[in-house]
């Protein structure tokens, strides 16, 4: 099923004010609803390569995979749809892949990057991330962040021991619990959500996140969300007037219209006699 | 490195650097930080260091901890917090040195157990497993300690009145090891710039006259659906872009093209066939 006249997408990537060059990574692919953000990390260029890796072959593999099943199909084993399968096995094969160039080429040793993936299908947005790279919805003139960190600092909020106007002035920003390519195995958090018609996605680096307050991301969509590819320039503007102190990259999806997936006459007739 | 700074009646007597994850401070000499006067108790308080943040906790002391004044159970300490106990006093001190280079600072890292083939990494992750430790200890004690565990979270929820907005902003650190972050971040931008408040007049229509102070970061033009421009507020001055509609705006008489349009004083613009001027208030 053709997607393009049902999303709308944007993207914006900037190395920022201050770094020397940019270790995040963007892809999307409107055909097949797919939106992938990777933020790389470890040394010289390895963050690039890293978070290169996982775009690239995790756009590449998603669109193989859908030209063979419907991402909406039962899983015979879990129930769940084909869609969490699919990129649970996709994003273990990106883990293995960086993985194994971080461990055979020295000048990548220690390479890895954080993930965020969207794919949406049959009115649904299933969401996959690793690491500190979110995925906020849209709806309704109100922002909300559907993905939790995998970070020290989303633990110790979870724990009680910092609330999140304490976790602002927090000074250890930067550590994340979990990462693609850094060990032999990683798990993704995979959710499932109903999407709407009027929803916007948008999926961000750390970059924008620890730069533009939620609020100020939240009135810039509420602004001029009609324009999505203003919105991605804007976005990455004021991280940038805001110091810029990272890279930011922003992807945002309009769901224009509703997308049922298209179950075959088999599913109709059996709908018919019931 | 955070430190402490210990004082009574203005003369400094020492100073304690925070290089350990639990920091005691009491009467009793098995103390980090030994205060030897009656009003303070055998175990008074401790200090939870991960990382370059640091949490004080009152440990049911007798005569209790302020922090800037006020009675803590539980806080965050913040840069030139003063902690008092007794008549001593406790200046915390965690500052960001600005010598730092800037390839240096605030890479994201990971924080993970040692993996089993890699040597070359396994001194520093062994550090930040002891982290990892440390924080799933300091998270024990938050949700063991004391009576009340919501009194707990929301006494470490107070926050300190900062003494400089721009001074909340401490950049993200380097890792385990290293000292911490690079420079104070730059102050937050769309505030008010130096030539003065953009405004907007209306020139023509039905509203002719009337004046639109350009007070958000981001002020839309126009009717929805038909034409809307954005003008966005920024260090540098005041840009206007074309959002949506098939026409384009008009600044003194040239058409826009998608491009973000810096803004002059008395420029005139027309958008959904209303004539607007720009001017900046002093």
């Amino acid at each position: 099923m053709n997607l393009t006249l049902v999303l709308e997408m944007a993207k914006a990537t900037h190395t920022g004010m201050v770094r020397s060059h940019n270790e995040d990574s963007i892809a999307t692919d409107p055909q097949i609803g797919l939106a992938v953000l990777a933020d790389g990390m470890g040394g010289y260029n390895a963050g690039e390569v890293a978070s290169g890796i996982a775009t690239a072959l995790i756009s590449s593999e998603t669109r193989e995979a859908l030209a063979r099943h419907a991402p909406h199909e039962l899983d015979k084993n879990s129930g769940s749809p084909l869609a969490t399968r699919l990129l649970r096995e996709i994003i273990a094969r990106a883990n293995t892949s960086i993985f194994q160039s971080a461990n055979s080429q020295p000048q990548y040793a220690g390479m890895g990057t954080t993930l965020v993936v969207t794919l949406l299908c049959n009115n649904q947005i299933t969401v996959a991330h690793i690491g500190d790279s979110r995925c906020y919805r849209f709806r309704g003139d109100k922002l909300q962040q559907i993905t939790r960190d995998h970070s020290l600092l989303q633990e110790q909020l979870d724990s009680g021991l910092l609330t999140k106007e304490a976790a602002k002035r927090s000074q250890n920003k930067n550590l994340v619990t979990r990462a693609v390519g850094i060990e032999p195995e990683v798990e993704a958090e995979i959710r499932t959500y109903p999407a709407q018609t009027g929803d916007i996605y948008l999926l961000c680096s750390d970059g924008l996140n620890d730069m533009v307050d939620d609020e100020d991301i939240e009135m810039t969509l509420a602004t001029i969300g009609s324009n999505l590819p203003l919105v991605a320039d804007q976005l990455v503007q004021m991280a940038n007037d805001n110091g810029g102190r990272d890279n930011v990259s922003v992807v945002l999806i309009r769901v224009k219209k509703d997308f049922p997936a298209d179950d075959g006459l088999w599913a109709k007739f059996l709908a018919w006699i019931k | 490195m955070a430190k402490l700074i210990l004082s009574l009646d203005g003369q400094v007597i020492k100073e304690f650097t925070l290089n350990k994850e639990r920091s005691t401070i009491g009467r009793k000499p098995h103390n980090d930080i030994q205060i030897d006067n009656l009003a303070v108790s055998g175990e008074h308080a401790v200090i939870m260091t991960i990382l370059n943040d640091s949490f004080l906790e009152d440990l049911g002391s007798t005569n209790g901890t302020l922090v800037n004044g006020q009675p803590v159970k539980k806080h965050f300490l913040q840069d030139n917090d003063v902690v008092e106990i007794g008549k001593y006093k406790l200046k915390y001190v965690n500052e960001v040195p600005a010598t730092m280079s800037q390839a240096e600072f605030e890479k994201t890292m990971v924080l993970r157990a040692p993996a089993a083939g890699s040597k070359a990494e396994a001194k520093s992750l062994t550090d930040s497993q002891k982290i990892v430790q440390a924080a799933v200890k300091l998270s024990d004690t938050v949700i063991n300690a004391a009576p009340a565990a919501a009194e707990v979270s929301r006494s470490a929820s107070v926050p300190a009145p900062l003494p400089d907005p721009a001074a909340a902003e401490v950049p993200k650190s380097v890792s385990a090891s290293a000292p911490s972050p690079g420079p104070p971040a730059p102050a937050r931008a769309a505030t008010a710039m130096a030539g003065g408040q953009g405004t907007i007049q209306i020139l023509s229509g039905p509203n002719a006259g009337k004046e639109l102070p350009l007070l958000k970061p981001l002020t839309t033009l126009g009717k929805p659906g038909v034409q809307v421009a954005v003008i966005a507020k920024r260090p540098q001055g005041h840009y206007i872009t074309h959002v949506e509609g098939a026409n384009f705006p008009v600044v003194n008489g040239r058409v826009l093209d998608a491009q973000a349009h810096q803004l002059n004083d008395h420029d005139i613009i027309e958008l959904a066939g209303v004539k607007m001027e720009f001017f900046l208030r002093s």
